[in-house]
């Protein structure tokens, strides 16, 4: 062996050893959440809500809290980040404004979301008066999420190939009948797993409900899109921080770390399925 | 082509379509006039460098010199780690592996990426820290280092994505042409993908690095919340974005300490705005070299 | 221009002349009736640059009409004018007038969904949606309101049959279009445009993509069509021209230098650029 091919190795060593750390990275987390969170699953944690100054009980209103808060945003962002995306690849003339828009996108991405917790607290709990409430934090979030559903709905959409929207206008159909009837539904897949992705980062998120929605304890289910909520990533929190009895607290947070790691981490593998499977068979 | 519903349908569009331009606006708005009323009892120079951080104190003092060490110091450390993890991997998926280690290897760095910084900012709290303190025999294992730490493996996934992307740009003609001198392919990696492939892995390194300075669970609950200058990696610190969701929650509303927040969080946002848009224009730039438009 | 006025058409004014080529004496080279597409003086820019000039060019009614010419002779972007398919390319701008008819097609007032629903198409890759084979077909009458099941029934096999696809596909019409073979594909895509009952069909380069016993089915597809519809084919292989077109006109540099009866043309190009063209010295 030459010194050339005793480089090659060493480097190529080097390159595996830094994939391998991805994989003992995410293997050691998902063991650590998983073999303490665990013990701590029942049917009544899953079911019940915290007793005993939450040494005790279930976390069933922290992860339906998570739930409305991520449908909130959902409904917010969806509409307006594929309806984003739509004119972006399917209408707009090249020109400034296009470039102003996906610049604006691409930037908001890379805004912290503490700072979207800081805007949502601004505008929509003081400004727009809705209070630490569902609301607010479901429009925080949805903002969150928008420039992420623009840029995958937009990546889906511009895998359409053009020739079959020249095939659909030469049959006579109008440009939103094209967009409607052939572009979104070749693009649909795309698109869902790029909203698949967003909600679960969106459902993760905990910065931006700090100040817009979340509370730590609350008595019963909120009843209305007003009400203050626990969500599972704020519940983590708090009890790690301001919990008063850290040998139970934390048996919790293992168990709802687990539950929240499952729900995102089901949420990016079905996105993940989705796109491999459309992978094959649009490569006919 | 151009019926009034048609015209209706395109004027819905454009109207969602400057929602993004609108919302990045707003932010900006919000941002200065939250932020600004805070020079008003803090000068800038004051404000930027000034090392006492007491805005509950009495009087306050509103220095940010403390938090932004602090920030900088747990990027300086995020980056030690994911910049040569993150562009490993990115070589290794590239250059090394086949397409069935592909399928396995992609998935997890996705995977990796949606953890949830919470659940980084616990296993931190829970596991890293007690064995930080353990191994370096310190008084408590909420460190710099720590935070560092953790937000390098949170970034690394980030890194390797983008990185990998920008590799998959370089043109095969590149390599053959390199082979076919008689490179063999460590040299053709090291001499001639990695420099072409090398403002695309910049851009990588940077939003890396944004990621980092903007991530506020993990640091708030690893970090430690020292608001002091760190004088070593394992010094408690609090960076940024940690003061912002601490203290939030405690300012009155209009008060000097809340406008002192929204101040730090402009400084944090013209930081990343700024690292954003670098990436952007080297990213746009080393497309165009490669002859790839768009 | 090297060839005097009275053998380039290109050169004459659009004047309402019906016949092209009136210096001609060779018989077959005057179009008989009516036009059923008439281009006057057409000339069309991509931002500043002209890739067409000054075209003159009729269409017989059940006549085919090739027009070939080397690469970027323009020949694509002019037959894409007949049905305005290039103004989705922006920066672009057109003068003179597209006659389908007699009416002004390029005329602010004429719908261009409605004009394409009159003027189908065959694009160079066979493009069908991904969709299954009977939506393809189907898509064009959905989208002109045809909601009736069985009249869609009945129209569909009526096309595939008409594209000589029927027999191939009859027992799999619910299965996706992608994972018909190419030229199985092109004739779903000729099918798709009949179900609209188009009056001309264009085919730009329709059998580029495809082998030569799939490009000779197209061929006899085309022949039989004559019949009904008004045909325009844009080619690069004079061969394929000369099977199956009644005129021909050759294209060079954004320029039409000549048309006739495609047996003329072939066997007597009066211009010495359509010579070297078709006797291989260029392109």
């Amino acid at each position: 062996m030459n010194r050339r091919d005793i480089f090659q190795k060493t480097g190529f060593t080097l390159l595996a050893l830094c994939m391998a750390a991805n994989i003992v990275f995410l293997g050691t987390i998902l063991w650590f959440i998983v073999s303490r969170g665990l013990p701590a699953i029942s049917w009544e944690f899953l079911t019940a809500a915290p007793r005993d100054a939450m040494t005790a009980g279930g976390i069933a209103p922290a992860i339906l809290g998570t739930l409305y808060l991520t449908l909130g945003a959902v409904i917010v962002a969806l509409p307006l980040g594929v309806a984003c995306a739509v004119y972006l690849t399917e209408y707009s003339p090249k020109g400034w404004t296009v470039n102003a828009i996906r610049i604006s996108v691409n930037n908001l991405a890379g805004v912290p979301s503490v700072v979207f917790g800081l805007f949502g607290l601004a505008v929509f709990v003081k400004g727009a008066g809705f209070g630490v409430s569902i609301l607010s934090g479901s429009l925080t979030l949805g903002m969150l999420a928008l420039p992420l559903i623009i840029s995958a709905s937009q990546e889906a959409l511009i895998a359409v190939p053009q020739s079959i929207r020249e095939a659909s206008l030469a049959l006579g159909a109008s440009r939103w009948e094209t967009i409607r009837k052939v572009v979104l539904p070749a693009a649909l897949p795309g698109i869902l797993t790029g909203v698949i992705l967003s909600v679960g980062r969106a459902a993760g998120e905990t910065a931006p409900i700090l100040f817009t929605a979340a509370a730590f304890y609350l008595k019963g289910y909120p009843d209305s899109v007003f009400s203050e909520v626990m969500a599972l990533p704020y519940h983590i929190y708090a009890l790690m921080t301001e919990g008063t009895h850290p040998e139970a607290q934390t048996r919790i947070a293992y168990g709802s770390s687990l539950v929240l790691l499952a729900l995102v981490l089901a949420m990016s593998m079905l996105a993940i399925y989705i796109r491999q499977r459309q992978r094959r068979t649009y490569h006919a | 082509m151009n019926t009034p519903k048609e015209r209706f349908i395109k004027l819905l569009f454009t109207a969602a379509a400057f929602s993004s331009l609108a919302l990045l606006a707003g932010i900006i708005i919000v941002l200065f006039r939250e932020a600004l009323p805070v020079f008003s009892f803090v000068s800038p120079l004051a404000f930027l460098g000034g090392e006492s951080w007491y805005p509950t104190a009495e009087p306050p003092e509103f220095g940010i010199w403390p938090l932004i060490a602090a920030s900088a110091w747990v990027t300086g450390i995020a980056l030690v780690i994911c910049v040569p993890l993150g562009v490993g991997s990115a070589l290794y998926l590239h250059e090394l592996a086949g397409p069935r280690q592909r399928a396995v290897l992609k998935p997890v760095i996705e995977v990796l990426a949606s953890v949830p910084s919470i659940i980084y900012g616990f296993f931190g709290m829970t596991v890293m820290a007690p064995f930080m303190q353990e191994a370096f025999g310190l008084p408590i294992g909420l460190c710099a280092l720590t935070a560092g730490v953790i937000l390098g493996v949170m970034a690394t996934p980030t890194v390797a994505s983008i990185a990998e992307d920008a590799l998959g740009y370089v043109p095969r003609s590149f390599r053959e042409a390199s082979f076919a001198l008689g490179a063999n392919r460590w040299e053709t990696l090291v001499k001639v993908i990695i420099p072409a492939a090398g403002s695309g892995i910049s851009t990588a390194i940077i939003l890396g690095m944004s990621r980092a300075i903007g991530e506020t669970m993990t640091v708030l609950m690893v970090a430690g919340g020292a608001a002091v200058v760190p004088a070593s990696v394992f010094d408690p610190v609090r960076p940024m974005t940690a003061a912002i969701a601490a203290e939030m929650g405690e300012a009155a509303v209009g008060g000097e300490h809340y406008h002192a927040l929204f101040a730090i969080a402009l400084a944090l946002f013209l930081v990343t705005f700024v690292f954003n848009a670098a990436a952007e224009l080297i990213s746009r730039r080393y497309r165009l070299k490669l002859g790839l438009a768009r | 221009m090297l060839s005097t006025a009275d053998e380039n058409p290109a050169a004459r004014p659009p004047s309402g002349t019906v016949t092209l080529n009136a210096g001609s004496t060779a018989e077959g080279d005057a179009v008989g009736a009516e036009p059923k597409i008439s281009a006057r003086g057409v000339s069309f820019y991509y931002g500043a640059k002209r890739a067409l000039k000054e075209i003159n060019l009729d269409f017989a009614p059940r006549v085919v009409t090739a027009i070939i010419g080397p690469s970027g002779c323009g020949k694509s972007t002019f037959i894409r004018l007949l049905n305005r398919m290039n103004e989705l390319v922006p920066g672009t701008r057109l003068e003179g007038e597209i006659l389908l008819d007699g009416a002004d097609i390029t005329a602010p007032s004429c719908d261009a969904a409605d004009l394409r629903k009159r003027v189908g198409m065959v694009f160079q890759k066979p493009n069908p949606f991904p969709k299954t084979i009977f939506e393809n077909v189907a898509y064009g009458l959905e989208v002109n309101g045809v909601r009736d099941r069985l009249a869609l029934e009945e129209k569909v096999e009526d096309s595939l049959r008409r594209a000589a696809l029927w027999d191939e596909v009859k027992d799999r019409l619910r299965e996706s279009a992608l994972g018909l073979s190419g030229g199985q594909q092109q004739r779903l895509c000729i099918a798709r445009c009949l179900a609209v009952e188009p009056e001309v069909i264009l085919f730009d380069e329709p059998c580029a993509s495809l082998d030569p016993i799939s490009t000779a089915r197209i061929e006899e597809l085309i022949l039989e069509l004559k019949r009904r519809y008004t045909i325009v084919i844009v080619t690069h292989n004079m061969q394929q021209a000369a099977r199956i077109s009644d005129r021909t006109a050759f294209f060079l540099m954004g320029e039409l230098i000549e048309i006739g009866s495609t047996g003329r043309i072939f066997r007597a190009p009066r211009d010495k650029r359509t010579e070297d063209y078709i006797t291989g010295r260029f392109g």
